[in-house]
């Protein structure tokens, strides 16, 4: 790899050409966001990551070697901090990619017209570089995923909130589609309100469940027997006409449930069973 | 041999399940509950699974099963204390026991069985 070893030595003289280049490159191009990104930023971390990729690239052009690792590092902190900056993917690799032409620019200078040597460089600097490009690429679908998942998760808690409507009467407004794992947390969070609380009917409103299929419906009815077996009534309220004939038709058999149109007909059976009642102060004659 | 001890209490049978049910333990819980409702004459039956926290589909049968051979001595059983894991657990496995009565504490399962001996023992009485 003596040849690499020239090539690197002359990238880490020619550093501030090289550098001066590159960053007019990426400015110039369409897909540098001047909006998220200052001049001063860029310029700073195109310096670090040069430095550190002309030390590696001195060791070995193979970027899996671990001599690459803090370039590597480097690359994935700033795809990292693009992803969440609101970078799209291309405008992130391009960072690595617009590396190309001023790296090309200098092996032309230095092979002159030695053609079979000059094809060489180039074959291992575009290998190098489009790995370095698609690792970026990679970190930054990593760390969106990770925003995905966070947010997944936040929602997930957000949704499910158990409130106490009386004593011994819990109720669950459910929003949003219900699918296996929200109706586990859904199941874990109703069930444990029931046991502090010490609650002897749970109304579960679906007035926000978009729609009810046979997966959602039997979700609901594992949820009513679940509750059942800990010893508490359950009430499926906030059935709207449409979902009432798509229950219907397809099938599903809800007629072990008590289910009430809305959460104030529920509430009221609720109360009745509790022996409790509640009247208008001085409405009444 | 662990067994679960059967206590009278009036006209009730209190059963505490405090150890691992395992299904030999489980058998001879039937065996000698059976025994006592027909020699105590008992009118019903507690069976409180507050500390259970493990249950497979055989114990959740089991359950089932008590609770039927109780009804077919005359003896109503409610089954009090289920934990939010055994609960899910036995809906997940498919074993909803629609035929049994369920409360959430003790108190409150000696209060649903006293209101069932006023009424009339047809099926699920309302609670």
């Amino acid at each position: 790899m003596g040849q690499n070893m020239q090539m690197a030595e002359e990238i880490r003289s020619q550093q501030d050409v090289i550098l001066k280049s590159w960053i007019a490159f990426q400015l110039s191009g369409l897909t540098l966001r001047r909006d998220l990104l200052k001049e001063s930023e860029l310029r700073e971390s195109s310096r670090q990551f040069l430095e550190m990729f002309s030390e590696a690239f001195a060791v070995t052009a193979d970027c899996d070697a671990p001599a690459w690792k803090p370039a590597k590092d480097n690359l994935a902190e700033i795809s990292r901090g693009r992803a969440l900056q609101g970078f799209s993917p291309s405008e992130t690799a391009m960072f690595v990619f617009s590396l190309k032409q001023p790296l090309f620019d200098l092996a032309q200078q230095r092979a002159g017209h030695d053609g079979k040597r000059l094809a060489e460089i180039f074959w291992d600097l575009t290998a190098l570089l489009d790995k370095l490009g698609l690792y970026t690429t990679e970190v930054y679908q990593e760390s969106r995923e990770a925003v995905i998942h966070r947010q997944q998760q936040e929602l997930m808690e957000l949704s499910t909130p158990v409130v106490q409507l009386w004593d011994e009467v819990l109720a669950l407004p459910l929003i949003g589609t219900l699918d296996s794992n929200r109706t586990q947390v859904v199941m874990e969070n109703l069930l444990q309100r029931v046991v502090e609380t010490g609650a002897r009917i749970a109304i579960i409103d679906i007035t926000g469940v978009p729609t009810v299929d046979t997966l959602v419906a039997q979700h609901l009815m594992k949820t009513v027997a679940a509750t059942r077996l800990m010893g508490a009534d359950c009430i499926i309220s906030g059935i709207r006409p449409q979902i009432a004939q798509t229950i219907v038709h397809l099938g599903v058999n809800l007629s072990d449930i008590i289910t009430k149109a809305t959460l104030a007909d529920a509430f009221q059976i609720a109360l009745q069973r509790l022996g409790a009642t509640v009247s208008k102060a001085a409405s009444a004659t | 041999m662990e067994r679960i001890p059967i206590l009278k209490m009036g006209p009730y049978l209190l059963v505490t399940i405090q150890v691992d049910m395992h299904d030999r333990v489980a058998m001879t819980l039937q065996d000698e509950l059976t025994e006592r409702i027909v020699s105590e004459r008992a009118q019903g039956v507690l069976l409180d699974i507050s500390s259970v926290d493990v249950v497979d589909s055989f114990i959740g049968r089991m359950i089932g099963n008590i609770a039927s051979m109780s009804r077919v001595l005359d003896a109503e059983t409610v089954v009090v204390g289920m934990r939010p894991a055994v609960a899910i657990t036995l809906v997940e496995l498919g074993l909803a026991l629609p035929s049994i009565r369920t409360a959430l504490n003790v108190d409150a399962g000696m209060t649903l069985l006293k209101s069932s001996r006023k009424t009339s023992h047809n099926g699920r009485s309302p609670r």
